[in-house]
This record gives structure tokens, C-alpha cells and sequence, in this order.
């Protein structure tokens, strides 16, 4: 499976795209085949404060319920509104299908973060399924 | 992200189906379910997924693995006498080749586990039992039967069940069986020939037990066949192709339980368990108290003139959110009225729904009540169950 390697990624299956101090946040494929259809997602409001590797909001598929965690601290600067109404695009482009803007707090935080290739790694090495 | 999914504790040794290479091979998702290594979805890339799957056995046809379901055969001059000791249903009332749902109940009278018992002879009957509940339920069996002319047997492992269910399930079975299925009744079970071609290769299941019964709400049929690994994965693979021009598709424990929850299907350590008793669970219907005796109903007698301390309905989520098993149900100033047995989304229904035990004062149709999901109190509404029934022919 091709990982973009425009891109860290976390050990809890998010991945983050940075430019200067502003990130994207979305989780990635293996994330969403493992939790199945996807139904809900649930993330804070604009102006929320994110803090590395505390959780910032929920993704549910039909049969599971999975927190999200934030890859890097942060203030909110816009939501994905359209994942409210059509979860499911979460299925068919997880590394498209972004679910925060953050401006970032400390840009370094992304340092500690895997690689494309290093979380492609873990991920086989994880689960085998 | 971290997944927080809904499997229990698993045993030691993790079982297997015969067919679970097949599961494998067609790249299944695989839990760890009451000790039994299950497919809970099969791939997006073939076409399922859990609402996928779901869809197909409301709309056509699907097939199902429930190998890990248990059997235990009564037979004897007593065996009637025996099933009619330790089952809550009226044994007496079905006919050669008809079927019952029914449960066995502790002396408390609260849930051994729930059955469907079948009576395939004169003197012979057949419970189905649920995978986690297979020892437990054979040894209670055997226990409580010790006193009648009746042999009892654990052929848990001698089958595999595969279920095939749907509108179409029939058109599908039909195409391998030589028993007319039109004349087999909802809850009535035959035998007959499976009939099993692999290019130039036949071969003939004779006398195998086709049941027209399901855990979908939806009309289907379970076939028991020989539990082999190479029979099993013939017939499996027999029923996909010719089940091909219907749009059958696979379908996992995912499905089977939303399938079940729009029907309102009880499953045992969620609605019904050995801690709740008939009448909370609501099975009224299948319990017959006329019967002069049977474990568990001198209990349920007294239970029935205490009165209800909770009861059993269903909850529409009507504010955002989904309710989920063990979820809290609140008054709206935020009391505990309440626990979620059962919650999940409804793929056909579109809806959020939920089976909740709540205080009887709660049970009425078109009662307000909340769910607490994450902290926060979501509206949802009392609704009468089953959330779906399936459409009259």
C-alpha cells in the first residue's frame, strides 16, 4: 500500500500535512479498512485547542467506535463540515479526505512522527491483517 | 486513532470453523468471537463490507458461516418429556419436521441461553445453541435430562451451518436441492439432497437437515452439513456460484448482528443472560406457563406477581450520535434510568437504534429519553420493536 510520502504519520493511524505552521489532519488508509463503513465523525469546533497525542475527537464505523488522536498541538482553524453528512468519503479517500486545519503550536512535534515508510513498516508489522 | 472494538475476552485456544480458510483466502476480517476466530466483514474490493452485506440479505440473498453455533440431539422414548423439563416453549405443540424458538432457563428463572429446538423425529429433537454458551448449554443439559429414557448428544462439531438468507434465499438453495423448498414453511425443516458439481465432479449430500430459519428478520434457510473441511468449502463455494446470478454476497457477524437488531433479535449476554428473566427480556410469547412444569417456572411465577423492576425497548437516536452496547439511558434531568444492551446504526433502517433495558416507567412508545455518549446526554425516543419487519409476499 503507497503511503504519500507528503506526509508524517502516527503510530495511532493519523496522518499530518504540514506547511510552515498551518497542518492538515486526516487518518489513513489502513485506518479506515480496519474500522470498516464509516458513519460518523465527530471533531471540535473552530478554535479548539489541540495537545500531541491527546485525543480531539471520534470516528465510528458501523461496528466500532475509535478516538482520534492529535499529531501535533495546535489551534483549530477549520473543520471538514462535509464529513458530518457523507462519512463515508473517509472509505474511499482516507489520505483525500482531510478532517482538521490546525495552525501549529511547536512545528518540531511533527519531527517524532513516522515516516511514509516507516509507518507502512509498522503497519505490516502490527497487524498482518 | 485507536480501535475500541466490541470482542470479548478471548480463550485460550482460539477455535476455528472448517471453514475458516475460506474465510481467509477471501480476505475476510477476522475477530476473535466467544473464543471462535469469525469473519466480521468481508473485503470493500469484493463488494462487501458490513452495510454492503447487510443490504444484500434485505434486498437479495447472502450466505453466512454459523458453524460455531452448537447442537445437541435428544432422542429416546422420554426425549419429549426431557425437552419439555428444561425448555420454556410447548415442545408438544410441533409436528415431525417443525421448529420453535425457545430458551432454558436456570431455576432462578433467568437465561441458560436462548434455542431453537427442532423436532426432526418421532422421538428425536435438535436445539441449536449459541457458540460462547456450547459447553455450558450441554452439560446443563445433560444434567437436567438425567432422569428420562433419553439420550443426549453434543454434535457440536459433526456440522457445518451455513445460512443463507434473504428474499432470494430460496431461488439460491433451490438450485441445488431436489426438496421442493416451497413447501417448507417459515420454522419447518426437511431433508433432502445437496447436490454438489465441481466441473466433471458431483457428489450428493443426502438426507441433510435444511431448515427455513435465520437471525436476520428476513426469510432463509440453514443447511447442517458434514463438517469436513473439504465438504464444507464445496458447498460454500457451490451456494456463491450459483447464488452468482442473484447477487449473493458473504456476510460476516457484522452484518448478522445489525440484521438482527433491525429485527429486534435477542442475543445472549446483551438482552437475555443468566442475571435477566423472561419477562424483563420480553419473551412472554415463547414462554408458555400453562405448561405444569419446567425449570425455572416457579420462579418466573412469582417474578410475574412481583411486577416488572425493568423492561426491555427499542431507542431511535433522534439526536446525532449512536448509542452502543452498556451506553447509559437518562431521564432528561440526567438520571440513570437505563443501559444499552444492543446499539448500533441501522444500514437499511438509516436510522440510529438501540435495545435498552430502561425502569418500566420509561417503556412507552413516544417516551423522550437520552443516551449518554461521551459524556454528553443525546436525545432519543421510546419505539415500538421490531425496528424492521420484513415485507408480507
Amino acid at each position: 500500500m503507497p503511503y504519500p510520502t507528503d506526509r508524517k504519520y502516527t503510530r495511532e493511524h493519523e496522518w499530518i500535512q504540514s506547511s510552515g505552521t498551518t497542518a492538515t489532519i486526516g487518518i489513513t488508509v489502513h485506518a479506515q479498512e480496519s474500522l470498516g463503513d464509516i458513519v460518523f465523525v465527530e471533531l471540535p469546533k473552530v478554535g479548539a485547542e489541540l495537545t500531541v497525542g491527546k485525543t480531539f475527537g471520534t470516528v465510528e464505523s458501523v461496528k466500532a467506535v475509535s478516538d482520534l488522536y492529535a499529531p501535533a498541538s495546535g489551534t483549530v482553524t477549520e473543520t471538514n463540515c462535509d464529513l458530518a453528512t457523507s462519512p463515508e468519503k473517509v472509505n474511499k479517500d482516507a489520505h483525500g479526505s482531510w478532517m482538521l486545519k490546525i495552525t501549529l503550536k511547536n512545528a518540531s512535534e511533527l519531527d517524532a512522527l513516522l515516516s511514509a515508510a516507516d509507518y507502512e513498516k509498522f503497519v505490516a508489522e502490527e497487524g498482518g491483517h | 486513532m485507536s480501535s475500541v472494538e466490541a470482542t470479548p475476552a478471548g480463550a485460550t485456544v482460539v477455535r476455528k470453523t472448517a471453514l475458516n480458510a475460506v474465510h481467509r483466502q477471501m480476505g475476510a476480517k477476522m475477530v476473535d468471537f466467544n473464543g471462535w476466530d469469525m469473519p466480521v466483514e468481508y473485503p470493500a474490493s469484493i463488494g462487501c463490507g458490513i452495510i454492503n452485506e447487510h443490504m444484500a440479505v434485505r434486498t437479495g440473498v447472502g450466505i453466512f458461516d454459523v458453524s460455531h453455533m452448537g447442537d445437541i440431539r435428544l432422542a429416546g422414548l422420554e426425549a419429549l418429556a426431557a425437552v419439555q423439563h428444561i425448555s420454556m416453549n410447548d415442545a408438544s405443540r410441533l409436528a415431525v419436521g417443525q421448529a420453535q424458538y425457545s430458551a432454558l432457563l436456570y431455576p432462578q428463572g433467568t437465561f441458560v441461553d436462548d434455542v431453537i429446538v427442532h423436532r426432526l423425529g418421532e422421538d428425536e429433537y435438535l436445539l441449536v445453541i449459541n457458540a460462547g454458551t456450547r459447553e455450558k448449554d450441554f452439560n446443563w443439559v445433560r444434567d437436567n435430562t438425567r432422569k428420562f429414557d433419553c439420550a443426549v448428544e453434543n454434535l457440536s462439531d459433526d456440522f457445518t451451518q451455513i445460512a443463507i438468507q434473504g428474499p432470494k434465499a430460496v431461488d439460491v438453495l433451490q438450485k441445488i436441492t431436489t426438496s421442493d423448498l416451497s413447501a417448507v414453511k417459515f420454522y419447518w425443516v426437511t431433508r433432502g439432497t445437496i447436490a454438489l458439481h465441481y466441473k466433471s465432479m458431483r457428489r450428493f449430500l443426502e438426507n441433510t437437515l435444511i431448515a427455513r430459519t435465520g437471525y436476520t428478520a428476513e426469510d432463509g434457510f440453514e443447511i447442517y452439513v458434514p463438517s469436513d473441511e473439504a465438504t464444507s468449502a464445496w458447498v460454500w463455494n457451490r451456494i456463491l456460484e450459483v447464488g452468482k446470478e442473484f447477487g449473493i454476497v458473504p456476510c460476516g457477524l457484522g452484518a448478522r448482528n445489525t440484521l438482527r437488531l433491525e429485527g429486534a433479535l435477542s442475543l445472549y449476554g446483551h438482552e437475555i443472560s443468566d442475571t435477566i428473566n423472561v419477562w424483563e427480556a420480553g419473551l412472554n410469547r415463547f414462554c408458555k406457563m400453562e405448561k405444569p412444569e419446567f425449570v425455572g417456572r416457579d420462579a418466573l411465577e412469582k417474578e410475574k406477581a412481583a411486577g416488572l423492576k425493568r423492561t426491555l425497548v427499542g431507542l431511535e437516536m433522534t439526536g446525532r450520535g449512536i448509542a452502543r452496547d452498556e451506553y447509559k439511558v437518562l431521564d432528561g434531568g440526567g438520571r440513570e434510568i437505563g443501559y444499552v444492551t444492543s446499539g448500533s446504526p441501522a444500514p437499511f433502517l438509516k436510522k440510529n437504534i438501540a435495545i435498552a433495558y430502561v425502569l418500566p416507567e420509561f417503556s412507552a412508545v413516544g417516551m423522550v429519553v437520552k443516551v449518554e455518549i461521551r459524556g454528553q446526554g443525546v436525545d432519543a425516543q421510546v419505539v415500538p420493536t421490531p425496528f424492521y419487519k420484513r415485507p408480507k409476499k
